[in-house]
């Protein structure tokens, strides 16, 4: 049995690849059929997908659209932008590069610049 | 006992304000990463020890003769209502301050754990959705970003070092096992807790502007620590290559316009995204990533231009300097009680 993390994994793939919300049964079935070679004997319980996804939804990943019964589900923004968001909070204020830059410029010796550029194959 | 209390004010004003200023100047510390580390911590461990010590030996100065003496009779006055008449205005300021700095500078500990804590835990579960396991090595993922980015986030059993593909596609074998060291020397050598310590040390002592100088010389020496392990398997130039090209999110064969494009690929480096950054610990303000650019160029400097360690007897004089910082609170704090004997 795969665990909640590898599902949530899984499901956020399917919902990235359908820009269409689904409801729960649907994501069983595209599950079943994704996992069809590996597990192909678990037959995974709507419960469970209903479980991981509130858990996304908790995480801010996933939205759930109430007007329609069943609920139907979809991700809140593409895999790109989640990385971008994730990757901005490890670089920090990654648009102060320029003057990390200039003052990284102007704090090297000359003769360290010029091995610099040697190793990093420039004359 | 009073003139114990003014050696302690005068050992706790040194380490808040000279100490760490000559020692963030001083040069040898990128010669011996190691050793300076261990002579912050002293200064950190002992500039709080004394700041308290001082303030709660002169306020129990009235109440005996040493320091347990006159918390036996502080305990009696807190819990068994007895007469405070021996103590002065003052005497009772200085005990709530020594009080309450110490609760300040537990809690604040405290507090910096567990917002680190819970920001990495977040950081974990997107990064379980967002990657995908490395194939070259175990607790090591990859993800989708086009940006040279390496860090690692610790987590005991789940630590992991995480490189973007962007990273993975400009560098060759030799620089990615580079980075690759640097990054797990940050977390085998659990460089995430004296940053979590000196990141609370900081936040507790905001007004102390050495606090902050403190910060960042563990940032910068814990870099060098793990570049120095890095450089143990492997040569030189693929590690100051894997420094410049993370810095600049180019790599070298793409900067060909101008003289300073293979530099201008030198900014911050490694340091930037790993242990200095918000999912380790500290959030990264403007201050830190204007510092990042120094870091880089301190480490970059000492791996081109390198500069032999100190020599033994240079850090055993300084270690002995650390442990006798520890011992100096601790003894002031103790032998009015042992004379007393």
């Amino acid at each position: 049995m795969a665990t909640l993390g590898e599902l949530e994994r899984t499901v956020m793939d399917l919902l990235w690849e359908n820009p269409e919300a689904v409801t729960a049964n649907a994501l069983r079935d595209m599950l079943a059929r994704r996992t069809h070679g590996e597990h192909a004997s678990k037959e995974l319980a709507v419960t469970t997908v209903l479980t991981v996804l509130s858990r996304l939804e908790k995480k801010g990943l996933v939205e759930r659209a109430r007007d329609t019964r069943p609920h139907r589900y979809q991700a809140v923004t593409s895999r790109e932008e989640h990385t971008a968001d994730l990757m901005h909070e490890v670089l920090g204020s990654a648009p102060n590069r320029e003057a990390v830059l200039a003052r990284f410029l102007g704090s090297v010796s000359d003769g360290e610049a010029a091995t610099l550029r040697k190793l990093l194959g420039h004359s | 006992m009073i003139w114990a209390s003014y050696a302690l004010a005068v050992l706790a004003i040194i380490l808040a304000w000279p100490a760490p200023i000559i020692l963030s100047k001083a040069q040898w510390p990128a010669r011996s990463p190691f050793t300076a580390m261990i002579l912050w911590q002293a200064i950190a461990l002992a500039g709080g020890l004394s700041m308290i010590g001082a303030m709660l030996v002169w306020g129990l100065d009235p109440l005996g003769d040493n320091l347990l003496a006159g918390m036996g009779v502080l305990a009696g006055i807190v819990f068994g209502n007895r007469s405070t008449e021996a103590l002065g205005f003052w005497h009772v300021f200085a005990l709530s301050a020594a009080f309450l700095l110490g609760l300040h500078l537990v809690f604040t500990l405290l507090l910096t754990y567990i917002r680190i804590h819970r920001q990495r835990r977040r950081h974990r579960d997107l990064l379980r959705i967002l990657s995908s396991p490395s194939p070259e090595s175990a607790s090591t993922v990859v993800i989708n970003h086009p940006a040279p980015v390496a860090y690692c986030l610790p987590g005991g059993a789940r630590s992991v070092t995480v490189l973007s593909d962007g990273l993975v596609n400009l560098l060759e074998l030799d620089e990615l096992e580079a980075v690759l060291i640097h990054e797990q020397t940050h977390l085998t050598q659990r460089h995430h807790l004296l940053l979590w310590a000196f990141a609370a040390w900081r936040s507790a002592l905001p007004w102390l502007p050495t606090s902050q100088l403190a910060q960042r010389s563990v940032n910068e020496l814990i870099e060098m620590l793990a570049d120095d392990e890095a450089l143990k398997s492997v040569d030189k130039t693929s590690l100051i290559k894997a420094i410049a090209i993370v810095a600049s999110g180019t790599g070298p064969s793409e900067s060909t316009d101008d003289d300073d494009g293979a530099l201008a690929g030198s900014s911050s480096a490694l340091g930037h995204y790993d242990a200095g950054s918000s999912p380790v610990g500290t959030p990264g303000g403007p201050i830190e990533s204007g510092m990042d650019a120094v870091t880089t160029s301190h480490r970059v400097s000492r791996l081109i231009t390198p500069r032999p360690a100190l020599p033994q007897s240079g850090q055993s004089i300084i270690v002995g300097m650390s442990a006798a910082l520890l011992a100096a609170p601790t003894v002031l704090l103790i032998v009015p009680g042992l004379w007393a004997l």
